[in-house]
């Protein structure tokens, strides 16, 4: 069975101690969709905030100090450090406290935790980066680090679909995307208004699942696809993605779950055989398709 | 390893002499309800049952405590590491090689990919001394390939009637019995043979079996099997099963915030499986909000995803979850009847 998680060197950790978070102070907050904010952050000691690495799809453990703790995609690339950029959502307990913080307020982070993309193993490889909704969360780190390192992808096609176009996250900077040619960006609504108040959509409407029709010409034996999405997303996705002819083995995708430790200790993100927080939280179709309880 | 001999007579002398290593932690019989035995700290060597089976909590009390605390924090200054019990130097006594293979389980998880400084610092400040048993009806090690072990121990009493063949496995051990060499006797033929007759009357003494060939194969053939739901039917959810279970090392941490809303402690405390908030996530979803799937990912959990993890199953055979019950649920009865697809239909 392919381990995604044996191929890259294990990641690099803040402390010896893997459950202790470091403080961390809040840049910025700005609003982005619905509940969602992007929250940046840097390290307090700036020898730990230029020496800290991660990579696409890895997560942190987050610290609302007093309230608890609680598992974010990082949005931000590694190819750009000095900042970590987290988009989250106001779901439960500490994100809503999290929510209640300003700019300049500290916070504990720790991390990163998790296999991530394999970023390095898709090299000389084309890229298929299909997001719906949410989804987009994790896949931004991937998309700007391809980008980052262009030379090292064959093609990189992004394919993202959304309800509304208000509900496309970090909007403009994908919009900006359009104008390279060395990316192939294509976004999708299913209706082109939120409600007769917001500006005209002129991009297309439909399912994200309508954009697999223009990739007949991608060499599926030289692509990955990594796919993020809610659960009705990952029904249909996967079965175009099985059509166009992918491998299961380079469809990859992350699982959300309960990771509360982070470091495969505290059993509450297992799933079937595997430990979603150090086997994941990235899966090839493969292995999510013998979890019994996947989504 | 090396193996020496001790003398009953001076079995006492010999545990008094491990206070000088640290606090000394042996099987009792509890005072208010006999038959019941629990470990505890031994104040005179006179307490240790030595004829006790199983304790209610096995020893992993000690190494993952049951609650501690792993941090002080303050909003301004972060978090501050706290291990309970560092300096603390113990002996685990009179722990039989079920429990010794339950503690080797906790080593492999707390230490695998990332170390868990407050298992670990404990673990290393800790003697284990094994002793031999005669199973009971519940006791079924020996399916497991747990009733016996070559490691895991400083030192292991096996008794031979007039004394206790000690088979030293550390270093530390061999110290423990250089410290007192003046209790300690040759091993001599007759104790050799008295050993091989003990050996044979152990083997003969099991009376509960349980086929664990492919099991983890035939777990996954049976991911549907009515088996579960109707387990999830008689399960009460409580959580005994994973309290007593000697290599269950599930937990929550959450934090504990001061008067002054501003300092306070991280906690970290047992958890179970069974629990339903278990795998609740942000938004009130629940991966596992049927108790069925609940009951099923503990028996998976042990005899499936832990041969795939870490190469071995996570049931050592002590009984204890079959003892704990409320409902009646039988481990071996339950993954037999897996096996023999047979489970709702004798229900």
């Amino acid at each position: 069975m392919l381990r995604l998680n044996n191929h890259e060197q294990k990641s690099y950790t803040l402390s010896e101690n893997p459950y202790k978070p470091e403080l961390a102070r809040i840049i910025s907050v700005d609003p982005m969709v619905e509940d969602n904010y992007l929250f940046r952050f840097r390290f307090e000691d700036a020898q730990l905030n230029q020496r800290f690495q991660y990579r696409p799809g890895q997560f942190m453990e987050l610290s609302v100090i007093g309230v608890g703790e609680s598992p974010i995609s990082i949005s931000s690339t590694p190819s750009r450090p000095g900042v970590i950029e987290m988009c989250i959502r106001r779901a439960g307990r500490v994100t809503n406290a999290l929510y209640r913080l300003k700019p300049n307020d500290l916070i504990g982070l720790r991390g990163p935790f998790g296999n991530g993309f394999p970023m390095k193993k898709m090299n000389g490889n084309s890229l298929l980066i299909v997001a719906g909704g949410l989804g987009m969360v994790p896949l931004r780190s991937a998309l700007l680090y391809a980008l980052d390192n262009r030379q090292d992808y064959q093609r990189i096609i992004l394919m993202y679909g959304t309800r509304y176009p208000d509900y496309l996250l970090f909007r403009s900077e994908l919009e900006a995307l359009a104008l390279r040619s060395d990316v192939e960006c294509r976004l999708i609504v299913e209706k082109s208004a939120l409600s007769k108040d917001t500006p005209e959509w002129h991009g297309r409407t439909g399912l994200v699942t309508d954009l697999f029709d223009d990739l007949q010409d991608l060499d599926v034996q030289k692509s990955y696809a990594l796919v993020v999405g809610p659960p009705i997303f990952y029904r249909f996705v996967l079965s175009k993605c099985l059509d166009l002819g992918f491998s299961k083995d380079r469809i990859l995708m992350s699982l959300e779950r309960r990771m509360e430790c982070g470091i495969g200790k505290c059993g509450h993100c297992e799933i079937g055989n595997k430990k979603v927080c150090t086997d994941g939280p990235v899966f090839t179709y493969w292995d999510v398709m013998n979890l019994p309880e996947m989504i | 390893m090396k193996v020496s001999k001790l003398p009953k007579a001076n079995v006492n002398k010999f545990l008094e002499s491990l206070q000088d290593f640290g606090e000394v932690i042996i099987p009792k019989e509890k005072q208010e309800q006999p038959g019941v035995y629990m470990f505890d700290t031994m104040t005179d060597p006179s307490e240790v049952a030595w004829e006790y089976l199983r304790t209610i909590i096995p020893p992993k009390k000690y190494l993952t405590k049951p609650k501690e605390v792993i941090f002080k924090f303050d909003s301004q200054r972060g978090f501050e590491e706290v291990i309970e019990d560092a300096e603390q130097k113990r002996v685990l006594f009179g722990l039989h090689p079920c429990d010794i293979h339950g503690i080797k389980i906790l080593d492999v998880v707390f230490t695998h990919q990332y170390t868990d400084p407050y298992y670990t610092r404990r673990r290393n400040n800790t003697v284990i001394i094994g002793l031999s048993c005669i199973p009971d009806e519940k006791c079924f090690c020996k399916s497991m390939h747990t009733d016996y072990t070559e490691d895991g121990f400083d030192l292991a009493l096996s008794d031979i009637g007039d004394g206790y063949l000690v088979a030293i496995g550390t270093s530390l051990g061999d110290d423990l019995v250089a410290e007192r060499a003046d209790l300690f006797t040759e091993v001599e033929e007759t104790d050799r043979r008295k050993y091989l007759d003990f050996r044979k009357k152990r083997n003969q003494s099991f009376k509960l079996d349980l086929d664990i060939d492919d099991l983890p194969y035939i777990l996954d053939l049976e991911q549907h099997s009515p088996i579960w739901d109707e387990l999830g039917k008689r399960c009460l959810t409580c959580g005994s099963c994973s309290m007593v279970c000697p290599t269950c090392y599930c937990f929550n941490v959450y934090d504990e915030l001061n008067l002054d809303a501003r300092s306070g402690r991280r906690i970290k405390q047992w958890d179970a499986c069974l629990f339903k908030d278990y795998a609740l996530v942000a938004g009130g979803h629940n991966f596992r909000e049927d108790r069925a799937e609940r009951v099923k990912n503990r028996y998976y959990h042990k005899q499936f995803r832990m041969v795939e993890q870490y190469g071995k199953p996570s049931c050592v055979g002590c009984g204890r979850c079959i003892n704990a019950c409320p409902a009646g649920i039988d481990v071996v009865e339950v993954l037999t009847k897996v096996r023999e697809g047979s489970y709702a239909e004798t229900e």
